[in-house]
């Protein structure tokens, strides 16, 4: 090619060469836009200094709690032995023994102060006389009256644990009434403690362990498999453990624990635990009333966002088919009519889901019902005025036709506009009960029922973010099978009439893709 | 008897009466089909108004005649009440109380210029919608070749890109925002993070579609120049898609709005937040005010986002679809 043929393209096509100003600046122009309309954000929402403000430390903790838990030993120091104790409603029922903490056993003396008030004896050299410290003794028959002076302390010999250990994957705390060695791997640090006023390590601290004053509490990070924290009175660690704790049987139910076999026999053949119902029953009854994961609770809240959805959109559709007609300029000749019909849709849609919402929350109190009538309202307008612009684009040969023949306006609409524009209604019903079935789940946060409130409180309480990941998981599993069933009728609709370009277009054919 | 009196059916040539039948059997199962899908439609539609019923705090038929109630509790004490609430001017009703103290919001740019504290609170909201989908659909816009199975050759990417956009449009906006919540304190900054991740899902999926039918001759031609895949995607597919992906921008900004109100209702500010206040504590004018401002707000956004649409796409800008 040359200069000649460059020159005739060029004169050829004049506006590829010279473009206007505008057309040349445009794009850069835009993108700069872009950029300085983010730093005028960053300012008006000041991100950066939320964003140092945030506590990135507990995100990962709270992502951890997704699909994992913890459980709390927590392990006390007396004069010469330990008390361990679980947090109250510990995930390991109601009596935890599990075989990572370790205790070592051994007949102590200790002294306490005789009870103020009478109390039963109970029978010494049991084990529960460590669960139950000052509890009067045999050796201490007679409990004085509780107005004489304070008895004077007497000693006790008892079994109690002198020595436990806690192991946390390849990290150890070995724990006696005065000294906490920590482990962590190949390295390892011995702390003294003095009871109640302070916590001394021997040798310098490694980074992960973190002590802000000198003997003040430490804290001991074993990465994502727990901490600890070694206080003056206590050490306390948190061992975390993968998946979800209890999801069939919370730890009251009789099924607890139990193998998957055992449970299913005890379900098919055992006897009856409950002798006024069966097993399946009462198996079924601890699901759903499961107290950690509420299953029962879950399901129907899930339910009421599904109904929701679909009675809103359904209702909304039903509404909006009439209206429709009365807006389309091409089928009510009354302008008036068609204003009317169409500004009303535009205040329907334009007045907020939320404000729907809160409004008809504050009707019908908390529940489905809310929700349904916002989905409802918003609806009956965006799809009142889609379901009106179909009309409007109709063909209107086939109406010709129709009338040509004689037939009345009802026959008109039924055979010459009808067929036209059912599969489009439809459609566009179907892609609003797939897209509400998304939106019910916000709408129920601010009371409209459904599992969004659930959703909500469950997040409030910063504990519970494997319920909430629970839920989600069944929302994305009901979101994923409705837009597969939407999709698909929407497919089979579409078929014949071909409107939806994006669905049904041609695509290019797979021999042009490199 | 004679011929006018009874109308005969032509006779049928036997093909001609199998053809007949076979219409008739035909035209029977489609009517069975449609009474037995409307009759399903309506069992299944029964059936959820009385679950809804149920499980509904108040029942419906109770409720019923004290739904309009409310709309007599928002009566203000006169008409210019809302309107000044709406501008933050002082109340002559104001007793000290959370009611009237309109003035308190004001938001000043200079000793004297203020914002009213509504109009603040929407400029937040709109700047929550806008900036989250300017974010979301930058990311939309670059992941959408990647999925596009005319651009994407390999299928693994695709697949990948694909069921990642899924996701994050599948998954619930509430509890982004609820998770950020949790992290940084209440504020807008969780809500614009929910919805920028809401809208990287619906605007890549909305954006690859529209990659996936656009013209490959442009591609092809600059394929035969030697032209590398960034090349040929930002001279071959970019200028042909940018109307069409400035559409759903526009469209995906209305949507963006609404839901960047609700985030605000359950806690990350904009004017979501104090509509929910407001109705909570039984402010009439307040409420009459925000919900007035809301409704113009979004008449407005949705008007000129039309206009817009409509001039760079045409009649097309009517494809309504951004979820």
């Amino acid at each position: 090619m040359n200069a000649a043929a460059i020159n005739d393209i060029a004169t050829r096509h004049p506006d590829a060469f010279r473009r206007s100003l505008w057309t040349r600046y445009a794009t850069p122009l835009g993108v700069l836009l872009c950029i300085l309309y983010t730093f005028y954000c960053a300012w008006f929402f000041s991100v950066g200094a939320v964003l140092e403000k945030a506590n990135w430390n507990l995100a990962g903790a709270y992502l951890a709690d997704w699909v994992s838990y913890e459980i709390r030993p927590d392990i006390e120091f007396k004069d010469n032995h330990l008390t361990i104790d679980y947090s109250r409603f510990s995930k390991l029922g109601s009596n935890p023994d599990p075989d990572w903490v370790t205790k070592q056993m051994a007949v102590i003396e200790r002294r306490v102060d005789a009870a103020p008030a009478p109390a039963i004896a109970t029978n010494k050299s049991s084990q529960d006389s460590f669960m139950a410290p000052g509890a009067p003794t045999a050796e201490n028959p007679a409990a004085p009256s509780g107005q004489s002076a304070p008895a004077a302390p007497e000693t006790v010999r008892e079994n109690a644990v002198v020595a436990a250990t806690v192991t946390l994957g390849n990290g150890r705390i070995a724990v006696t009434p005065n000294l906490v060695t920590v482990t962590r791997g190949t390295e390892s640090v011995v702390f003294d403690i003095a009871k109640d006023s302070s916590v001394t390590p021997r040798t310098p601290l490694p980074d992960w362990i973190e002590q802000r004053r000198p003997g003040s509490t430490a804290y001991v990070s074993f990465g994502f498999l727990g901490r600890a924290e070694v206080q003056n009175d206590e050490v306390v660690a948190w061992r975390r453990f993968f998946g979800w704790a209890n999801f069939v049987f919370d730890t009251n139910s009789p099924f607890w624990g139990k193998p998957f076999g055992e449970v299913a026999s005890l379900i098919v053949s055992g006897e009856r635990i409950d002798p006024s119902r069966s097993n399946a029953a009462l198996a079924w009854d601890n699901v759903l009333n499961n107290a950690e994961w509420q299953h029962g609770d879950v399901w129907l809240k899930l339910l009421q966002t599904i109904v929701m959805a679909f009675v809103g959109t359904v209702l909304a559709s039903i509404v909006a088919f009439p209206l429709a007609f009365l807006a389309a300029r091409n089928v009510t000749p009354s302008r008036i009519a068609n204003q009317l019909t169409k500004r009303f849709f535009d205040f329907q849609r334009s007045v907020d889901m939320l404000i729907w919402a809160l409004f008809f929350t504050r009707g019908f109190g908390p529940g489905p019902l809310a929700g349904m009538s916002a989905i409802f309202f918003t609806d009956t307008g965006t799809l009142g005025k889609l379901y009106s612009e179909a009309l409007e684009n109709i063909d209107d040969k086939q109406r010709e036709g129709i009338r040509s023949v004689g037939a009345t306006p009802a026959m008109v609409q039924r055979y010459g506009v009808l067929p036209q524009v059912l599969p489009v209604f439809l459609s566009q019903s179907l892609y609003f009960w797939e897209s509400n079935t998304r939106s019910a789940t916000i709408i129920g946060a601010v009371g409209a029922g459904g599992i969004g409130l659930k959703l909500w409180e469950a997040m409030r309480t910063n504990t519970n973010w494997a319920n909430v990941f629970y839920m989600v998981l069944l929302i994305l599993l009901v979101v994923f099978i409705f837009d597969n069933i939407s999709s698909y009728l929407r497919r089979k609709l579409m078929g014949s009439v071909g409107n939806d370009e994006r669905r049904v277009s041609v695509r290019p054919p797979a021999a042009q893709i490199a | 008897m004679s011929a006018t009196d009874v109308y005969r059916a032509p006779a049928l040539s036997p093909e001609g009466a199998t053809v007949e039948r076979h219409w008739r059997d035909l035209a029977a199962r489609r009517r069975l089909y449609t009474i037995g899908g409307l009759g399903f439609l309506f069992l299944a539609l029964s059936g959820s108004l009385w679950f809804a019923n149920e499980t509904n705090a108040g029942k419906f038929f109770d409720r019923l005649p004290y739904i309009a109630d409310f709309f007599g509790e928002l009566k203000p004490r006169d008409w210019f009440d809302p309107v000044r609430a709406l501008f933050d001017l002082p109340s002559p009703y104001d007793d000290g109380s959370l009611k009237f103290d309109y003035p308190e919001g004001r938001v000043y740019l200079t000793q004297s210029i203020y914002i009213p504290e509504y109009f603040h609170r929407m400029i937040e909201t709109l700047n929550i919608a806008l900036f989250s989908t300017l974010v979301g659909s930058t990311f939309g816009f670059l992941l959408c070749f990647l999925a596009a199975s005319n651009i994407t050759a390999n299928r693994w990417l695709r697949f990948a890109t694909r069921r990642f956009l899924e996701i994050v449009r599948a998954f619930p906006e509430i509890v982004i925002a609820g998770f950020f919540l949790a992290i940084f304190s209440l504020g807008p900054v969780p809500a614009i993070i929910a919805v920028s991740i809401h809208t990287i899902g619906a605007l890549g999926k909305m954006f690859f579609e529209v990659v996936e039918n656009a013209d490959m001759k442009p591609e092809e031609g600059l394929r035969a120049v030697g032209a590398n895949w960034v090349e040929r995607v930002w001279y071959g597919i970019v200028p042909q898609v940018l109307p069409n992906f400035m559409s759903y921008f526009l469209l995906r900004f209305e949507i963006n709005v609404r839901a960047s109100t609700i985030l605000g209702a359950v806690g990350a500010g904009g004017i979501g937040e104090t509509l929910r206040l407001s109705i909570g504590r039984g402010h009439e004018a307040k409420t009459i005010a925000i919900v007035f401002l809301l409704f113009c707000t979004i008449v407005a956004v949705d008007q000129f986002s039309a206009w817009l649409r409509h001039r760079l796409v045409g009649r097309q800008a009517f494809a309504y679809g951004g979820e």
